[in-house]
């Protein structure tokens, strides 16, 4: 069994639309959406949900009112400025328990947060598992974590070779929490200075926890030029560039049709996302 | 004034209009631009500011001074978030999952904690043509964003329009930079992708009871689907950007639309007129 997480630093490089097409061109698979606070994938998809689950992680502070004499040592002693005028504000508190257990008057409780929910569902190209983080809620890494638990266990008890995981942007907590221990990352970048300044940080993520990197250049032909330093810099980092994918609408109206763009259409991205495929099992050499 | 430009989905363009916004308002008017898109800032590549100032941003982590230390316990069972392991004869401390609460220190009853800064990553501090520009920036290998965030924050000049530039997503280091906004700017791009993280994003802001409008770019490439969304939820479209191929390659070479196509200047200080029509 194989994990591969698809990775980009910058937002909007095409990581979903590449992974929605890979889940029609490998065979033996299962699909993990770890972009859990702005999931898309279910929208290529179209997953029928066969088991949702509640994720309950990290706490919350609540303070009675009437138990409390406005003592004012719960604000004073939290570091996230969560307590004002003896009331919690529950976007800030990140549930330590500080306030709850020096509170001479035993006026605050600790409440579990339920942070939103994780599916198990059924796709037309093999099983999907994904999540919703709750609006505003935190732990994102830890719902990633369960996102893959879910992923790897089905795979292994239906003997399937690979883990595709759509990973999240940037290279923080959730980042971190769907590299850790995969087997490959794939990373999808564009020609854009921005793309390459954010390509330059995931790769060091990579190599910081040991990960084989390989690189796909997206809408390659937006800027030829820089699409060429990129390669030379992969060259450079020792990163191998596997893959081109010119920039063509035809993306875009197949996700308005909500399919992936390897069943809309047998054009030019579609040969190369296959293309791309063959080289992430080792059937085809990659391009430098 | 403090206005967020988010998102949800990533690469729909919140960069872009942060900088041009700053840049558009920066010819009238005292600007600060505060990068807080802490994983992978990019508006320095399209302002090119020159940094004059560098802090580290820590968070303090438990320093054990084992000659006072009894193994009690007492550390590992109030860590919230698991950064402490005491057996026997050891204390093990795993500083990249403390979150720099406090309590562990506050509450050893030997005072055999004391702390020590960790650092995350930096807030760094310049001008960019008359602009104050703010950026923080995350190590390689560090997960915690916030705490660069809310430092980033603490820097907004109340003397200056203070845009923000926001990370994408819907989770705590959204939340961290949105918060205490005065109005919030939510970018998409008419797609299904689009749409669905606009929904979430919307209900962030909406949760922080923090004013918003929505800026549409690349339009013309997908559907009608956001234009019924804003429509159907009352919640203003204030400026279309097209879908055009010389402003992806302004884009690509990190040149500003407010730069690359100065025509633009006017429709970005008309944006700014409509937020501060909004808040009126």
């Amino acid at each position: 069994m194989k994990e591969i997480v698809v990775l980009s630093g910058k937002g909007g490089t095409g990581k979903t639309s590449i992974v929605g097409s890979l889940a029609v061109v490998a065979q033996s698979k299962v699909l993990a959406d770890c972009d859990v606070d702005a999931a898309d994938l279910h929208l290529l998809l179209s997953p029928t949900v066969r088991d949702k689950n509640e994720f309950w992680s990290g706490q919350t502070a609540f303070i009675d009112a009437e138990r409390c004499t406005q003592c004012g040592l719960c604000e004073e002693v939290c570091h996230f400025g969560a307590i004002k005028d003896y009331t919690v504000d529950e976007v800030s508190c990140e549930g330590c328990g500080f306030c709850a257990r020096i509170c001479p008057t035993e006026a605050i409780t600790m409440k579990d947060n339920m942070a939103g929910y994780w599916f198990i569902s059924e796709t037309r190209y093999g099983t999907l598992v994904h999540a919703r983080l709750g609006i505003t809620q935190e732990n994102s890494g830890k719902l990633v974590a369960v996102v893959r638990q879910n992923a790897k266990f089905i795979t292994e008890r239906e003997g399937l070779e690979y883990i595709i995981i759509d990973g999240p942007p940037g290279i923080g907590c959730p980042v971190i929490s769907s590299l850790s221990g995969a087997d490959m990352a794939l990373l999808i970048t564009e020609p854009t200075l921005s793309g390459m300044h954010d390509l330059d940080r995931i790769i060091g993520v990579c190599q910081h926890f040991g990960i084989l990197a390989l690189v796909c250049i997206n809408k390659y032909n937006l800027n030829e030029e820089n699409t060429h330093q990129i390669e030379t810099y992969c060259h450079n980092q020792g990163v191998k560039v596997v893959s081109r994918i010119p920039f063509d609408n035809v993306v875009t109206e197949a996700l308005v049709r909500g399919l992936p763009v390897v069943e809309y259409s047998d054009g030019k991205v579609s040969q190369e996302i296959k293309k791309l495929w063959r080289v992430v099992e080792g059937k085809s050499p990659p391009l430098q | 004034m403090i206005i967020s430009v988010a998102s949800g989905k990533g690469g729909t363009g919140k960069t872009l209009v942060a900088t041009s916004l700053a840049l558009s308002l920066s010819k009238n008017s005292k600007v600060q631009l505060i990068d807080c898109d802490v994983e992978e800032p990019n508006a320095h590549i399209f302002l090119k500011p020159t940094f004059t100032q560098q802090e580290i941003v820590s968070i303090p982590v438990p320093k054990i001074d084992e000659g006072r230390c009894t193994y009690c316990g007492k550390c590992a069972e109030i860590c919230a978030y698991n950064a402490i392991a005491v057996f026997q004869k050891k204390v093990l401390v795993f500083p990249e999952l403390c979150h720099g609460c406090g309590a562990c220190t506050y509450l050893c009853p030997e005072h055999a904690i004391s702390e020590e800064g960790r650092g995350l990553g930096v807030v760094e501090t310049g001008n960019s043509n008359g602009i104050k520009f703010t950026q923080g920036k995350l190590s390689i290998g560090e997960m915690m964003a916030p705490p660069i965030i809310r430092r980033a924050k603490e820097c907004v000049d109340p003397e200056r329009v203070a845009i923000v530039d926001v990370p994408p997503g819907t989770s705590c280091p959204v939340v961290e930079a949105i918060k205490g906004s005065d109005f919030c700017l939510l970018v998409t791009e008419p797609t299904p992708f689009g749409l669905n993280d606009l929904v979430l994003a919307v209900g962030v802001v909406r949760k922080l009871n923090i004013p918003c409008a929505i800026v549409i770019n690349r339009a013309g490439v997908g559907d009608k689907k956001v234009e019924e969304y804003c429509l159907s939820e009352s919640i203003p479209i204030l400026l279309t950007i097209p879908l055009d191929t010389r402003i992806a390659s302004l884009y690509s070479k990190g040149i500003t639309l407010a730069e690359g196509m100065p025509e633009w200047q006017e429709s970005f200080l008309d944006l700014f007129d409509k937020i501060k029509g909004l808040l009126r």
